[in-house]
């Protein structure tokens, strides 16, 4: 029994990697623009939560850092495909590349590199609660932070004009350039904000999740949070869902080698990869569904007076 | 205040002049970079940009890294001018390795030259086979080929991982994560003595060729790249847009998995987790740098190829990370980009009229 609480304690955990990085991505594609440097700016994030931390000791400042890093990177995507109407596709991809090369460049000296072991959080009371304390109320903040932003962004998107105003510039930028927003601005905006929640991911990713430096760690996480969006189909709380989901995966791997089951771990490690593939293509399956939700100018430039 | 204004004509003299920008930026950038890190500027370009094409040594080394990027590129550039985005081609690359290599294990002692043969078609069809797991996802169910093929670059680590710490593990490898090296017999041939320059060029350069006359000389060609600039007149017109997309990701992942393929019965001689180099994103930077155009992504494939020696040389020589490599070649797409709005917007300098 204990044993299945850690396992969701876990799952919680990884998965809030992971939300953290699609609810930001969601954002961003909720204003049309595509984000394919995602995994770029994790790794970069990363290694500026992680240089932080040794620095300062200071958790907090190293989250500060991941988001700036992730907010600067993002400010450069923006630039280029906002203003200089450059293929959303060709620049995200650009920015992952380089985001690889830099990281993996800059992050040298700190290869094998650890965080001291950190204190574990725990909510007063509801952490004493048996099986249910440690399975939910034993995480580190930003567990809920996620949760409370997935729930803010239902709100904001939906319920709020800045949300509306928002959407219209990802569903129609003309009708909403035409009513006097300014498209991009609000693009980049969303962008930015899009970018420094993806810095946060990574900032979490080697804070809490493997407080250890390794060149390329973020693993492919990036790419699967662009996943989620789409799983997601442009919802904030689907995106929470799958995201733990994808926790859950993660963990799966750890807890089969954990009772013995007889699979070479490196099948184990295909899992989340596999999984992602496995439910884009039944998500995607039914073109109704998606088109329904996906903001309609998702990866469209937008010029105005053309 | 700045402000771009739309050409009435792309300009011809910047969709030259782009790229040539944009290597001067990255220079330059890569200056203020050296500086940064109390590097002799002068010194880490000459090491960078001058070392590895001073000598016909060092001519020969590039050629041999411009070969699998060239030959990726190629494939690659026949997908993005249809509109398919392949980001997995180091995964068909691995894939491709993974299934030359198996060929060449086959090989004993007294195998015949045949088995080169054999071991580059492997390697064809490995590229090719993992390839169509992501046209099969995106034809059948509509998923994204971006998302498919890259999750597929994981899986295929994986599995290379399994084979060399598992099944094809060599016994006599004083337990390292690889299979036995490879039978003399297995090597592509070389073109010098004194050089590594294989077949593997030449294939590359007649890959090349072959592009040229597809793009530009075939009705197939044409038909190709309709879909990818106007969908709707490729299916007024008759095209297929199912056979463009299967064509375009088994091109390229066979074209991937060739490279794969001579990497291993090349250079390397035999799998280990180190066959993925990177060469398959390298190579989306090439096939955009290069215009997707034959010859300029031979250009362009040659100048990845400084930067993978480059890299390497200012390990050895000026003690920086190998990792260099990738931190210029980013910069170089990202430059290439920025610059490419030339081409369409002319900039101008103060107020709109």
């Amino acid at each position: 029994m204990d044993s299945y609480a850690l396992l969701i304690a876990a799952t919680l955990n990884a998965g809030t990697i992971l939300a953290l990085a699609a609810l930001g991505l969601l954002i961003n594609e909720k204003a049309g623009v595509v984000n394919l440097g995602a995994e770029g700016i994790m790794l970069c994030a990363a290694l500026a939560g992680f240089v932080t931390v040794v620095h300062t000791g200071s958790d907090w400042l190293g989250f500060a850092a991941g988001m700036a890093a992730g907010a600067l990177m993002a400010a450069v995507l923006g630039v280029l495909v906002i203003w200089l109407n450059t293929n959303q596709y060709a620049a995200g991809l650009a920015l992952s590349l380089f985001g690889g090369g830099f990281s993996a460049f800059a992050g040298i000296k700190y290869v094998q590199e650890k965080l001291p072991e950190r204190p574990h959080f725990s909510i007063p009371v509801l952490g004493d609660i048996p099986v249910l304390g440690p399975a939910l109320f034993r995480q580190h903040p930003l567990v809920y932070v996620a949760i409370a932003l997935a729930v803010f962004l239902v709100w904001f998107l939906w319920r709020s004009r800045l949300g509306l105003v928002l959407r219209s510039v990802g569903e129609s930028p003309e009708s909403a350039h035409a009513l006097g927003y300014r498209v991009r601005w609000i693009r980049f905006a969303a962008v930015v904000a899009g970018g420094s929640l993806c810095g946060l991911a990574g900032a979490y990713l080697i804070v809490v999740y493997t407080p250890l430096w390794v060149e390329g760690m973020v693993a492919g996480r990036g790419w699967i949070a662009l996943a989620l969006t789409t799983f997601a189909t442009w919802r904030p709380a689907r995106v929470l869902l799958g995201a733990y989901l994808f926790g859950g995966v993660t963990m799966l791997q750890f807890h089969l080698q954990g009772v013995g089951v007889e699979v070479a771990t490196q099948f184990l490690a295909m899992l989340p990869y596999i999984a992602t593939i496995a439910v884009l293509a039944l998500i995607s399956r039914n073109p109704a569904w998606i088109r329904a939700n996906m903001p309609a100018s998702l990866g469209r430039p937008f010029y105005p007076g053309s | 205040m700045i402000r771009l204004e739309v050409r009435p004509e792309t300009s011809r003299f910047w969709s030259i002049g782009s790229p040539v920008l944009a290597l001067l930026l990255t220079v330059l950038i890569g200056v203020v970079l050296f500086t940064a890190l109390g590097k002799d500027p002068v010194r880490a370009l000459q090491v960078f940009f001058w070392e590895p094409v001073k000598s016909g040594y060092a001519i020969g080394e590039l050629a041999v890294k411009a070969t699998p990027l060239l030959l990726i590129a190629l494939g690659l550039a026949v997908c993005f001018r249809s509109n398919v985005w392949n980001i997995g081609a180091e995964g068909q690359f691995i894939v491709g390795a993974i299934v030359a290599g198996g060929v060449a294990l086959l090989a004993g002692k007294d195998t015949g030259r045949w088995i080169v043969v054999a071991i580059l078609l492997a390697g064809v069809v490995g590229g090719m086979a993992w390839a169509s797991v992501t046209a099969a996802l995106r034809d059948r169910f509509n998923a994204n080929e971006i998302l498919v093929s890259l999750m597929l670059v994981y899986v295929a680590e994986q599995l290379l991982y399994y084979l060399v710490v598992g099944p094809w593990k060599d016994p006599g490898g004083y337990n390292f994560p690889q299979t036995r090296s490879f039978e003399a017999v297995t090597q592509i041939p070389r073109l010098f003595t004194g050089s590594r320059v294989s077949i593997g060029l030449l294939l590359a350069l007649a890959g090349a060729a072959a592009l040229w006359v597809f793009l530009f000389r075939t009705r197939a060609g044409f038909a190709q790249q309709v879909g990818g600039l106007a969908p709707a007149a490729a299916r007024y017109a008759g095209f297929s847009s199912r056979r463009a997309l299967w064509l375009a990701l088994l091109v390229s992942g066979g074209a991937a998995g060739l490279a794969g393929a001579l990497e291993v019965a090349g250079p390397i001689g035999q799998l280990t987790p180190y066959v993925p180099a990177g060469y398959g994103f390298a190579a989306i930077i090439v096939a955009f740098v290069g215009r997707l155009h034959p010859v300029g992504m031979v250009l362009s494939a040659i100048l990845m190829s400084v930067f993978y020696i480059g890299g390497e040389l200012a390990q050895s020589r000026l003690g920086l990370p190998k990792s260099l490599t990738g931190v210029f070649q980013g910069l170089l797409l990202f430059t290439l980009l920025a610059c490419d709005t030339l081409i369409a917007y002319r900039v101008r300098f103060g107020r709109a009229a």
